[in-house]
């Protein structure tokens, strides 16, 4: 039948339609759709492990069509490093949060990244717990109000908001990293290009790839979408600069 | 004749390892069980399996669980406080039903305690250790022999049941070098279709998890995880016997304790007292059944137990006598081994 | 026939490879042995000893506290297990080098001076532990002068095999410079 629409999108195959979680305006539902997008563009269904973390995603196996493991807090890193050596022909990725990623689990971070396992961790930072209600996070800005830091986040008592990409890139195993956002379609699109360079990177066996996607929380934040995504660029960005981290030796 | 060697019961567990199909060991040294580590990292270039050695405990732990969920067969080893940091990831693998074996060469504590051997374990084995309702099927082996044929078994059981299997050894028994029969390597491998290798089309996608957010999801997951280890506690108790069928002293000891237990009732024997060793070589699910049995014969007096610790099978030994025949409890703590002669005066000022 | 044993020392005297090699003899023989060192911080310089249990039938307890055979190969070994030798037990003890011997009576006392021995007349002071291998298995003849020698070649690594000739001699020195019990 003729509608005179030419469609020029569909929901991605292997994200599955059911309905999300998320609060509106999030980006785990932006990154979500990304991976799965990739996903099926480079037709990985079969061959893909995902872990996913205790937090907000912590449901991610609902939304995406692919094998997973549902790792304890901040322990995702170590599922992927044995998931990967055990399967190594599989694309292995961690689907993190700051809390999980770099406090609870920054041992499991960095000696698997310094190992140079050969798997993915996307790493959302929104600066903020959000599942358990707004609390500090390793990644909260200075001065930033969360629920355990009511008067501001005092860089004296809690030090500075840790910078995972600039630490990652550091390591010898390292073969990628790189700072994204999703805060606009041309971010959004970058974000998808740098996952799947953490992909095709993984699958030729370089080293670890780290993609942080600098994220946000309007419900923890206490504001609406659209100021959250004004403020992911007025105060998260100036903190945590996008750009690529690491590279492959050439 | 099989493969006869000399070695120490932690190296005896390491190739019965490799020899039961080992995919993926990870691990953090710790007296008294880094021969384990060291042994497989000698072996790891000859075989087909994955060495890691893990940041900590607690990343070995969930290293093996994201290699259990892989499909592989997968263990880990430690000593006393390391297995206490192993436990959330206890909690996580026996809720997620993952095959995997874990060691415990049990050293004395609490805290940073001694590194010379020790039972004060026991609670944390058969208990559970970590967080909710769940069951280790726990083998306590009490020889080199036993460090390799409980290996071997434990990996079987892992698989059948889909449940984490415990070996609680000790500080002796992993030091110790006897003589050791090898058994022969497994050839088998075992279809494990709900791992997570990759969706495939002809089956839904494998999520490997302990997250049930609904009350009513988790309770059913409860009552699954309880019928499993009715069905564990009907099939798979095991133990052995010593000079049982006239006792009237009943010994009841388990790992290095009960070799010492059985020179007791050597000893008593030669003074005219009639005793006997039952020995559980399953910790959990415990012999329950013959416990029970042995209470309600009339010429058993009383129950001895001697371990290494203040006393902790002894409750389960009074459950299960349940109130019919005294149970005495004896031992030392701190890493020391008991002499035979310490245990027998025990038992005999008991019997006046 | 059950002999509880135990071997002590400085750690890089031998002990532990000496009563592993007596273990392993035994075995050989078809006899049940143990062997159990002592383990900890002190790897080198320390104090370092094993039990050895050999036995007809299944040992029970692979750690004791009395001994019927102790090998103390210096003082503070000496110190800490002449009280632990049964009554009617062996004492062997390194003369060279331990200057207060034991004071028992009711115990068979070995002075044996291994390391004079081996450093001047073998000319290597490592094959000392041997010496007083081959010292112990003429008193108590708990394995075979031959099962020695197989055990050796048998454990040692094949790159040392040219000092088998040397442990050999060894072993007979210890043998014959002491009586039968």
């Amino acid at each position: 039948m003729k509608t005179g629409y030419e469609k020029i999108y569909e929901r991605p195959d292997t994200l599955l339609s059911t309905r999300m979680h998320y609060c509106p305006g999030c980006m785990h539902a932006i990154v979500h759709k990304l991976i799965a997008e990739l996903i099926d563009e480079m037709k990985l269904q079969e061959k893909t492990v995902g872990v996913c973390p205790v937090g907000c995603s912590v449901f991610a196996y609902d939304y995406i069509d692919i094998d997973w493991q549902e790792a304890a807090h901040g322990r995702a890193a170590a599922l992927a490093t044995a998931i990967k050596r055990m399967l190594p022909d599989r694309l292995v990725f961690s689907y993190q949060g700051d809390g999980d990623l770099a406090a609870i689990g920054t041992a499991e971070t960095i000696h698997a990244c310094n190992r140079g396992e050969q798997f993915t961790f996307i790493f959302i930072n929104n600066a903020i717990y959000g599942m358990t209600g707004g609390q500090m996070a390793p990644t909260t800005l200075e001065g930033m109000k969360t629920t355990t830091s009511p008067y501001g986040r005092l860089a004296k008592t809690a030090g500075m908001p840790l910078k995972m990409c600039e630490l990652v890139s550091q390591f010898d195993g390292v073969a990628f990293a790189q700072r994204v956002s999703c805060n606009n379609p041309a971010n959004v699109r970058r974000t998808k290009k740098a996952i799947q360079r953490a992909f095709e990177i993984q699958q030729q066996g370089l080293g670890t790839t780290f993609v942080e996607v600098v994220s946000n929380c309007p419900s923890n934040w206490k504001c609406t979408p659209e100021v959250s995504l004004q403020k992911v660029k007025e105060e998260m960005l100036p903190y945590f600069p996008l750009g690529v981290y690491k590279e492959p030796r050439s | 004749m099989g493969d006869i060697k000399f070695m120490k019961g932690n190296e005896a567990l390491a190739e019965a390892a490799i020899r039961a199909g080992m995919q993926g060991y990870f691990g953090y040294p710790i007296t008294p069980q880094s021969e384990v580590v060291e042994y497989l990292a000698l072996q790891e270039p000859k075989h087909d399996f994955v060495l890691v050695q893990a940041e900590s405990e607690v990343a070995s732990i969930n290293m093996v669980y994201g290699a259990a969920g892989a499909g592989a067969r997968t263990m880990t080893t430690t000593s006393s406080p390391g297995f206490s940091l192993m436990q959330e990831g206890m909690s996580y693998i026996a809720c997620a039903e993952l095959p995997c074996v874990v060691v415990n060469v049990v050293r004395g504590g609490p805290g940073l305690g001694t590194i010379q051997p020790g039972q004060g374990d026991y609670f944390q084995a058969v208990k559970g250790g970590g967080h909710g309702d769940y069951r280790l099927i726990v083998l306590a082996p009490n020889s080199v022999q036993e460090m390799a044929d409980h290996t071997m078994l434990a990996f079987d059981l892992a698989d059948q049941y889909r449940n984490p299997v415990l070996i609680l050894s000790d500080g002796a028994i992993g030091q110790i070098m006897e003589k050791v029969e090898l058994p022969d390597p497994v050839t088998t491998k075992i279809e494990k279709p709900w791992a997570s290798t990759g969706k495939t089309p002809d089956r839904p996608r494998n999520v490997i998890t302990s997250l049930y957010i609904k009350p009513e999801d988790m309770e059913q997951k409860n009552i699954e995880l309880q019928a499993k280890y009715r069905k564990i506690e009907a099939s798979e108790v095991r133990f052995e016997e010593y000079l049982l069928d006239d006792a009237e002293v009943v010994i009841m000891a388990y790992g290095v304790t009960s070799r010492i237990c059985k020179k007791v009732v050597d000893l008593g024997r030669e003074k005219g007292v009639k005793m006997g060793l039952l020995r559980p070589i399953t910790l959990w699910p415990f012999p329950v059944e013959r416990v029970a049995q042995l209470a309600a014969q009339e010429r058993v007096r009383m129950f001895v137990t001697a371990e290494m610790n203040a006393g902790q099978m002894v409750e389960d030994v009074r459950l299960a006598a349940n109130g019919r025949k005294p149970v005495y409890s004896t031992g030392r703590m701190g890493g020391i081994l008991p002499t035979p002669e310490e245990i027998l005066d025990f038992s005999l000022q008991h019997m006046k | 026939m059950l002999k509880e044993m135990i071997f002590s020392g400085f750690g890089g005297q031998g002990v532990l490879s000496m009563g592993k090699l007596l273990a392993y003899a035994a075995m050989k023989e078809g006899k049940e042995v143990s062997w159990m060192p002592s383990y900890g911080p002190e790897m080198r310089g320390g104090t370092a000893n094993c039990m050895v249990n050999i036995s007809d039938r299944q040992i029970s307890s692979p750690i004791v506290t009395e001994y019927d055979v102790v090998v103390v190969l210096n003082q503070p070994s000496l110190d800490k297990f002449e009280s632990r030798v049964k009554k009617g037990g062996t004492l062997i003890w390194e003369s060279t080098t331990i200057k207060n011997g034991p004071t028992r009576d009711d115990i068979h006392v070995v002075p044996l001076p291994a390391i004079d021995k081996a450093t001047n007349e073998l000319k290597n002071v490592k094959v000392m532990n041997m010496l007083v291998l081959g010292a112990l298995v003429k008193l108590e003849p708990v394995v075979n002068r031959e099962s020695l020698i197989t055990a050796l070649k048998d454990t040692l690594p094949k790159r040392y095999h040219n000092l088998i000739p040397l442990n050999e001699e060894a072993i007979e020195m210890g043998m014959s410079l002491v009586k039968d019990n």
